[in-house]
């Protein structure tokens, strides 16, 4: 039972998905954007909620596409980690969003809910990030389309009243190989130990890490001491774990150390895999 | 535009036939199945979307109908357990003695459903990525499976 009370609302176009949230925000209903749900209502339960309406994203056309246009993949920000993972099209991104939650929520998490979301993990940037990928932004002050790299700076950094309403992959990077890990302390579906994504792109490796620090992230100064063959394997790998973007975790997850140490170890086998 | 703003009447498209449900916006689908149409048969476990107790068919998909909204499944086409009518994986589970309490049983069956409908040949990879949204705690996994198994098996054949 969600004690809160809220108004809902499922607008079809952007231009009235903005025009609902203008209104339901002069009224002084803090409006939120709903997704696939499944955070908004797990914390409606627990009484983390603070709204008084919902404004859901799913209906939008704009936002159900997934499907190629000329040499980009676009993928709407309500499409579902199941329907990401049965398309295949962006194989990197399915094999990341079907280590999220367990195969039934994937029937209702989307690609926008996990990017927006405030659980810390959100997997699935991790292969847009190593994609330059852009995503297209509506809101108030009109459509935007921007870098990945630029929007998501620890989380997906919007103005008021915006919203996420596709992601653009270009198509080349679909096709490179890559090698995803996601290690657990335990069980299989559960948050990241650590979660490593990685894709070879114009004879160098890319990399970006959910669970080793407090927020997602892909970081260039790691990139390019993983990159650089002058040193040994484990040079490279102990020079660029030292340009983490923050603190290492140490959580019930694992300790500080304990995570350097299994970053080390899928740091040196995906290397071999990708430089085989 | 479709819109709720305060306690109404819905109209769900539940196992075939349309019913009208009186909500809130802030109520579970789970919560209007049993509470609002008397189908007790999705289980309230968890209510946090772990425990797949409350799992029903969605357009088709396994749902955990504690983590959607009465109100998101306006326009959508609900199948609850009662809707099966003794389809093969509900006689499968019995000839396979696939419970033991019986409490998680509807929410096994109707994510078993929804993977026969989907991938009616489904690899054993695919069949164990499915079950592990389920929790079973009197731990009848080893019949489950079987059961499952069993239906695959049968309409492969």
């Amino acid at each position: 039972m969600i004690p809160l009370n809220f108004e809902y609302y499922r607008p079809e176009t952007l231009a009235d998905t903005v025009d609902i949230f203008d209104k339901l925000d002069a009224e002084g209903k803090q409006p939120m954007y709903y997704g696939g749900g499944t955070e908004i209502i797990s914390m409606g339960r627990m009484s983390n909620l603070t709204t008084g309406a919902l404004i859901d994203l799913k209906e939008i056309a704009d936002c159900k596409v997934l499907e190629y246009q000329q040499e980009q993949l676009v993928i709407g920000s309500s499409v579902t980690l199941t329907q990401i993972h049965e398309t295949n099209l962006f194989p990197l991104l399915s094999q990341a969003g079907a280590r999220i939650a367990d195969h039934t929520i994937q029937n209702k998490i989307t690609l926008g809910g996990n990017l927006c979301g405030t659980i810390i993990y959100k997997e699935t940037v991790l292969p847009l990030l190593l994609s330059d990928s852009q995503v297209f932004i509506a809101g108030p002050g009109g459509q935007r389309t921007v870098p990945i790299n630029s929007v998501f700076k620890e989380r997906m950094q919007l103005g008021k009243g915006e919203f996420v309403a596709q992601i653009k992959v270009d198509k080349k990077y679909v096709s490179c190989p890559y090698v995803h890990v996601k290690q657990t302390k335990q069980d299989k579906i559960t948050y990241p130990l650590v979660s490593i994504c990685t894709m070879a792109v114009s004879g160098g490796i890319r990399a970006a890490f959910s669970g080793v620090c407090g927020f997602p992230f892909r970081s260039i100064a790691m990139e390019e001491e993983l990159n650089d063959r002058s040193r040994s394997m484990e040079q490279r790998i102990d020079k660029a774990i030292d340009l983490t973007p923050g603190p290492i975790l140490a959580d019930l997850e694992g300790s500080m150390e304990y995570r350097k140490f299994i970053i080390k170890g899928l740091l040196n086998s995906i290397i071999n895999q990708l430089e085989e | 535009m479709f819109q709720l703003t305060g306690e109404g009447l819905i109209e769900l498209n539940v196992n075939g036939e349309t019913r009208k449900a009186l909500v809130r916006p802030a109520d579970t689908l789970l919560f209007a199945l049993r509470e609002r149409l008397g189908l007790t048969g999705a289980k309230p476990g968890c209510e946090n979307g772990d425990c797949g107790a409350c799992t029903v068919l969605v357009d088709g998909w396994p749902i955990k109908s504690c983590l959607m909204l009465a109100v998101e499944a306006v326009g959508r086409e609900i199948q609850t357990v009662e809707g099966l009518n003794g389809a093969p994986i509900q006689k499968a589970f019995v000839d396979k003695f696939a419970f033991q309490c019986g409490y998680c049983t509807s929410g096994f069956i109707m994510n078993c459903q929804g993977l026969i409908n989907i991938h009616p040949d489904a690899s054993d990879e695919v069949m164990q990525e499915w079950l592990q949204s389920n929790i079973c705690r009197c731990t009848s996994y080893q019949e489950i499976t079987e059961a499952i198994k069993s239906v695959l098996i049968t309409e492969n054949t």
